[in-house]
């Protein structure tokens, strides 16, 4: 049964899906679908599942029950491309790749050979550059880029093979407040722009929530989805949570209290509220 | 020129075999390299070196050529460093270093019976520093295939090399096959670890891998220029020395050559040492350009 389950613009749809890891359940039937052109945010704290809920997605780890539409098929034979930014990428400064060349691995990285030089390819790279503002250091080491530069060059790396799906672990983390603001209208662009569909995994939701259409909260590897409004409510973050859980409105920010033996969902982005101002 | 190349240079046959030889090993080896230190193996690829040690000792004991004492210590030494399987770089370097010493170990016990047979030291020496002009030109056309294997195998690999370095799982995301590619790899590095030990030594065939790579680092931010600019450095860095190590016979204490090993390794570090002084205002400049372009960044 190859059929797509969901309707217009649906790029991806989880059933009921389930990991376990080592005597362990990581996700808990997890089930939503991401659309065409849409911003999805993944919310959860460390250990809440992300990083298992992307590598399920991405092929690499295998369900214990569930199913998954990719494009509306399930077989895996015919899986189509999708773009990945993994939450930690290290970069040596002396690695002898220059941010072209990080770019142009998205392209052919998978094939075997040198990479013959041809105006085709390099103008497939430099509109990729263009694309997430990076002309002015394609030529620099990429090691040598800032935490903000890095990301934008990992994000063309993944948009340059034109997948329908990107998937970003954390790309925020470690980000200086105007990288993190770059980074995030960047992806809001290139989701309307390119009509793909954005996942985009974040400890802290704030900083998302002015671009984000749709929410998937994760916790203790179970997932609640629908927009905002809907998901982040005192009601729906406690059944999520099994216990009571406070959403608290301050200004423009939103603060999830998970009971005395959790930490906040944005334990250490508080300085933030005021620098955020009128976002929303 | 009769006084840069001695007289009978290019007559001699051990000095041909050390200049083909010799300067195949240092392209094996510079290409390589680079992946080596990009990868983070440098400290394996020095391991797998030095075990090389333990192979080429117990292969003389036995009576063969050490070449395939080098060969097949440094295929079993990566076989054991993937079925470790460890990815984190400090768990990785401990089990290299477990293994390194326990490897060595055994080494000193070979050599030791090797030296006690045989009555001499030139076994050891053989072995751990190397002896370019004692290479049996029987062996020539054996070392060229497999320096043209590992070569092959490395510019085969290049791009998923390449990325999987970077990072193997936007590498595994994109359908490369990881784990084959880091399998093939190591074969690559065992070969050319072998082939470094023949001419340099077991001891010193790091100088070979590692030495050229970190220089073509320093000047060049190109993947496939600083292979190129690798391979250069290693290859006129041993023809160099063969021409010193064959120019010192005249040198005191006289009537014996130098070793070829010792003008490796020091050309290597002089070249290094160069490559130092310049990057510096490379990077400035770098940060120039950004620094111009930044602005425009900003607007909304």
């Amino acid at each position: 049964m190859t059929v797509a389950a969901g309707g217009d613009g649906e790029i991806l749809r989880l059933e009921g899906v389930s990991v376990w890891l080592g005597g362990r359940q990581i996700l808990d039937q997890v089930s939503f679908a991401l659309h065409r052109g849409e911003v999805t945010g993944l919310i959860g704290s460390n250990g809440a599942g992300k990083t298992t809920l992307f590598r399920v997605i991405l092929g690499l780890q295998p369900t214990t029950s569930g199913q998954l539409w990719l494009g509306g098929r399930t077989d895996p034979g015919s899986r189509p491309v999708i773009g990945y930014v993994p939450q930690s990428v290290p970069l040596d400064p002396d690695l002898p790749l220059r941010a072209r060349d990080v770019v142009g691995l998205g392209l052919d990285g998978h094939r075997l050979g040198f990479p013959l030089p041809s105006a085709v390819r390099r103008q497939a790279v430099d509109e990729m550059l263009r694309a997430v503002d990076a002309e002015g250091f394609a030529d620099a080491r990429v090691g040598r880029l800032s935490g903000g530069e890095q990301r934008r060059v990992l994000i063309a790396h993944a948009l340059i093979s034109r997948p329908r799906l990107l998937l970003l672990d954390e790309p925020l983390i470690n980000l200086d407040i105007r990288s993190e603001h770059e980074v995030v209208e960047l992806l809001a662009r290139i989701a309307g722009e390119q009509q793909i569909g954005v996942l985009i995994s974040a400890h802290d939701m704030n900083p998302l929530i002015p671009v984000m259409d749709r929410i998937v909260y994760l916790a203790a590897g179970r997932a609640a989805s629908g927009t905002t409004e809907e998901v982040v409510k005192t009601e729906v973050l406690s059944q999520l949570y099994g216990r009571q859980v406070d959403v608290v409105r301050v200004r423009d920010r939103v603060l999830v209290i998970a009971g005395s033996d959790e930490e906040p969902a944005d334990d250490h982005e508080h300085a933030h509220a005021v620098a955020h101002p009128g976002l929303v | 020129m009769g006084f840069i190349f001695g007289a009978g240079f290019f007559q001699s046959s051990p000095v041909l075999v050390a200049i083909v030889v010799g300067g195949l090993v240092a392209v094996v080896s510079g290409v390589v390299g680079v992946f080596t230190v990009t990868r983070g193996l440098s400290f394996a690829g020095h391991a797998l070196g030095d075990l090389g040690a333990t192979g080429g000792s117990g292969a003389f004991l036995l009576g063969g050529n050490q070449l395939w004492g080098f060969v097949v210590i440094a295929a079993v030494a990566a076989g054991a460093i993937e079925l470790i399987g460890i990815r984190s770089t400090r768990g990785r370097d401990l089990a290299t270093g477990i293994v390194l010493g326990a490897g060595l170990g055994i080494a000193a016990l070979f050599l030791y019976l090797d030296t006690s047979f045989s009555n001499t030291t030139g076994a050891s020496v053989t072995i751990l520093f190397g002896s370019i002009f004692a290479i049996q030109s029987s062996l020539v056309p054996v070392m060229v295939v497999l320096g043209l294997l590992s070569l092959a195998i490395v510019l085969t690999l290049y791009r998923p090399l390449l990325f999987s370095g970077l990072s193997p799982d936007m590498a595994a995301a994109r359908g490369v096959h990881v784990r084959a590619i880091g399998i093939a790899y190591l074969a690559a590095l065992a070969l050319a670890v072998s082939l470094s030990a023949m001419t340099v030594g077991a001891v010193l065939s790091t100088a070979l891998l590692i030495g050229p790579a970190a220089c073509a680092l320093r000047v060049t931010r190109r993947p496939g220029v600083a292979i190129v600019v690798a391979a250069a450095i290693g290859m006129l860095a041993v023809w160099l020395s063969v021409l010193l190590a064959y120019d010192s016979y005249y040198w005191p204490p006289g009537q014996r050559g130098w070793p070829v090993s010792f003008f490796v390794v020091l050309v290597i570090f002089l070249v290094y040492l160069l490559t130092q002084l310049r990057p510096r205002a490379w990077a400035d400049r770098h940060l120039a350009r950004t620094q111009s372009t930044s602005p425009r960044l900003a607007d909304p």
